[in-house]
């Protein structure tokens, strides 16, 4: 497929942008400038100040000198980066694909967009002009690789459009500079009597390597599409997404139902014809005023059942807030993994915990995001009681070693030990009475100790002596001793569970 | 009063059944032998045990609780004794997973659901007595009213799914539409004469309410894995090794 890409460049952009925020600026000398090193540097100029002989890279004190009512303004840490994002978002209307280009410049992949604004001309044409209208110096340039379209709008200065396979004469008569060369390179090419692509276009490549390096071959062949360069979009597009564009903005909660309805089908289609689920997807709600809710769901297994999906989204829908209107939606599938072809009964037709009925039962449960959390435990080996489980990771996750009955536990466990009164006879023996908020049980019968060690290389603290003890009553508690017996000191004891 | 005849009273006695049936009554293809609580099953109606609907039980103190979670584990593990998963709603998380196991019940094959309000346990135990392939859901919820309580037993007589509610320490006891209501109490537990220790847990096992059948109060150990009639001793011999108690 033949491929076009646009280069923009930003002539002012941190100034422009200056200017946009300040009017009064407009019609005055000013610059940018950091500490570097001690002194401030300027890192831009606007148009007034560069015809006056300011340019980047000059010291403060030098530039007052030239021009002493010249407006100095510190420049905000990583402005450059910011703005092109918001700028490479903007241009996400004329391409799926934008790419930033440091420091001042986009890249558009273009192949297949033009067409929609009635050919490259109009859409150039259509680019420039916004962009200008907003206030920004721009200049654009569109040709087959990046290499030509980013030499074109830096240093060209006729045609900005190139056609399919003129990159040769293209370039020819631009500075090397055009070529995104390291500035020791574009020197010794100056310094060899080389001031235009051209000159050395034809030259031998392994010579050139041998000379410049292999940076400057390689830029030359990327600018002649002989070797390919790619993009990072700055918004990856997402292999699995659908969209509804309306023509009325929907407000109502129906609506939006008989919306995430369609995508859904459409999405669930391509996924089910590829073998694959969804685990994670999220609905772009894009409202007239130009602000985006987004609802995000996900599941506990691979899946592309629609009325599941829909179930789980339409619990969300409260959270959509539609304002005046709601006029695209787009579903992504964020997370997509291969299905599995529907299991059924694991044991003697009682449905697992794998059942699909019964995962679409807990993702609607742990759709509730914050208010609901769904848990499955599994043993673990460690002694100390708050430990010896864990949490499975997944809903399927069979245990690897079995639960441990051989000793006495409590069916209800306090989340936190509580600390009581004890009157012990002897050591190691198990209390007489203890004394639990306000209420004194006298014990009739007991079991342990049950010495349960600290793991060392966990936590600190002491080891805990358990017993099982019975009051009067017929109430059984588990009862601990935190630590040993030691003379002088008030022993410490806590009720931490209850048995059946 | 008019004499019924035969025909009619035969009638009435199949409608009766009819209706036993509706209401959920009916013997369960998976445990036509019950669930293993002997002389209580005979209190309700057909004496079976109702399954596909909602049992309420009331514990005041926390150690009742604890007795009540315990007998719970006893029936769940009856019930899923050919496998199966249940769902255990709280807003607290306070059962200890490991012990279900002394009850029967393999832990990871139950799902704990945590919430952080009484409204949203409803809601999760409404939603989780929806889905026909849990065996149980049980749920601890403090306030239970008439109309919360019809719409779980209305979800339940279409799934067939058991509830359980478990009310600890409720403000208003009240009216619902539970199938039964029991009060679980922990008793002092037996020990062979002599012996030093604590022994099987023991329970005093209350039925407050039960539709069409009889409330009434036993005496219940759990040994050796499952439900003993307190009085009928078991003898020690009989226990497996590995479930008696040693001092």
């Amino acid at each position: 497929m033949e491929r076009r890409f646009a280069s923009i460049w930003f002539r002012h952009l941190t100034t422009d942008w200056l200017a946009l925020r300040q009017p009064a600026l407009r019609n005055m000398p000013f610059v940018l400038a950091e500490p570097v090193h001690g002194r401030m540097v300027i890192t831009a100029a606007n148009t007034l100040a560069e015809t006056q002989g300011i340019h980047a890279g000059m010291v403060v004190a030098d530039a007052k000198a030239a021009i002493p009512d010249l407006q100095v303004i510190d420049y905000p840490p990583g402005l450059i980066e910011k703005l092109l994002e918001a700028l490479g978002l903007w241009c996400i209307r004329y391409t799926p694909a934008v790419a930033v280009a440091p420091p001042d410049g986009l890249i558009l992949d273009t192949s297949g967009c033009t067409h929609l604004w009635g050919g490259e001309r109009p859409y150039l044409k259509e680019i420039v002009t916004r962009l200008r209208d907003r206030g920004y110096d721009v200049r654009m340039a569109i040709a087959d690789t990046i290499g030509t379209a980013r030499a074109i709008a830096y240093y060209g200065k006729d045609a900005p459009i190139i056609s399919s396979g003129a990159e040769w004469d293209a370039l020819s008569p631009l500075p090397p500079a055009a070529l995104r060369l390291e500035s020791d390179t574009v020197h010794r090419l100056r310094k060899l009597g080389l001031r235009t692509i051209g000159s050395f276009m034809s030259m031998p490549r392994t010579a050139l390597r041998r000379r410049f390096g292999h940076e400057l071959v390689e830029r030359l062949e990327q600018a002649l599409a002989q070797k390919d360069e790619y993009i990072q979009p700055l918004r990856p597009i997402p292999p699995y997404t659908e969209r509804i564009p309306c023509l009325d903005p929907i407000r109502t909660a129906t609506g939006i139902e008989i919306a995430i309805q369609r995508l859904l089908e459409m999405l669930c289609k391509r996924l089910a014809n590829e073998g694959k689920g969804l685990r994670q997807a999220t609905l772009y709600c894009h409202r007239v005023d130009g602000k985006m809710v987004q609802v995000a769901i996900r599941t506990s297994r691979p899946t592309a059942h629609v009325p599941h999906i829909f179930k789980l989204f339409v619990l969300k829908i409260p959270q959509i807030e539609p304002a005046l209107g709601i006029e695209l939606f787009i579903i992504e599938a964020d997370k997509v993994e291969d299905a599995d072809p529907v299991q059924n009964a694991l044991w003697g037709g009682v449905p697992g915990p794998e059942d699909t009925a019964l995962t679409e039962l807990l993702d609607k449960l742990a759709g509730k995001t914050g208010i609901l959390r769904v848990s499955r435990y599994l043993p673990d080996e460690h002694h100390w009681p708050e430990r010896s489980f864990r949490l499975a990771s997944s809903i399927g996750e069979n245990p690897t070693t079995t639960w441990c009955e051989d000793r006495p536990r409590p069916t209800r466990l306090l989340a936190k030990p509580e600390p009581i009164e004890v009157s012990a006879p002897v050591p190691d023996y198990p209390p007489m009475l203890f004394r639990y908020k306000g209420e004194v049980h006298p014990i009739r019968k007991a079991d342990g100790p049950e010495r349960i060690e600290r793991e060392w290389w966990m936590d600190k603290g002491e080891h805990r002596d358990y017993y099982q003890v019975e009051d009067d009553g017929g109430r059984r508690y588990w009862l601990f001793r935190s630590g040993h017996y030691t003379d002088g000191q008030p022993q410490r004891w806590f009720l931490h569970g209850f048995f059946a | 009063m008019a004499v019924l005849s035969d025909d009619k009273r035969k009638l009435i006695g199949q409608l009766q059944k009819h209706l036993l049936r509706w209401q959920g009554f009916k013997p369960s293809e998976n445990h036509p032998e019950g669930i293993g609580l002997g002389p209580i099953e005979k209190a309700f109606p057909n004496t079976i045990f109702p399954m596909g609907s909602i049992h309420e039980f009331i514990g005041t103190t926390p150690e009742q609780t604890a007795a009540t979670s315990g007998f719970i584990g006893g029936v769940l593990a009856a019930l899923m004794r050919k496998g199966g998963v249940c769902l255990w709603i709280s807003t607290s998380n306070r059962l200890f997973p490991p012990a279900i196991k002394l009850f029967g019940v393999e832990p990871d094959r139950v799902i704990f659901i945590e919430a952080r309000r009484e409204k949203d346990v409803l809601w999760a135990l409404e939603e989780a007595l929806k889905c026909d392939r849990l065996i149980a859901a049980v749920a601890e919820l403090r306030e239970m009213d008439f109309s919360q309580s019809l719409r779980l037993q209305l979800a339940v007589e279409k799934s067939r799914v058991t509830g359980f509610v478990l009310r600890s320490n409720p403000l208003r006891v009240g009216n619902t539409a539970c199938a039964a209501r029991w009060h679980i109490t922990p008793l002092p537990s037996e020990v062979e004469e002599g012996m030093p220790g604590v022994g099987m847990p023991k329970w005093g096992v209350q039925l407050l309410k039960v539709r069409n059948g009889n409330p009434g109060y036993w005496e219940i150990n759990w040994s050796a894995g499952q439900f003993m009639d307190a009085s009928k001793p078991a003898k020690v011999s009989e226990l497996p090794m590995r479930n008696r108690k040693i001092g």
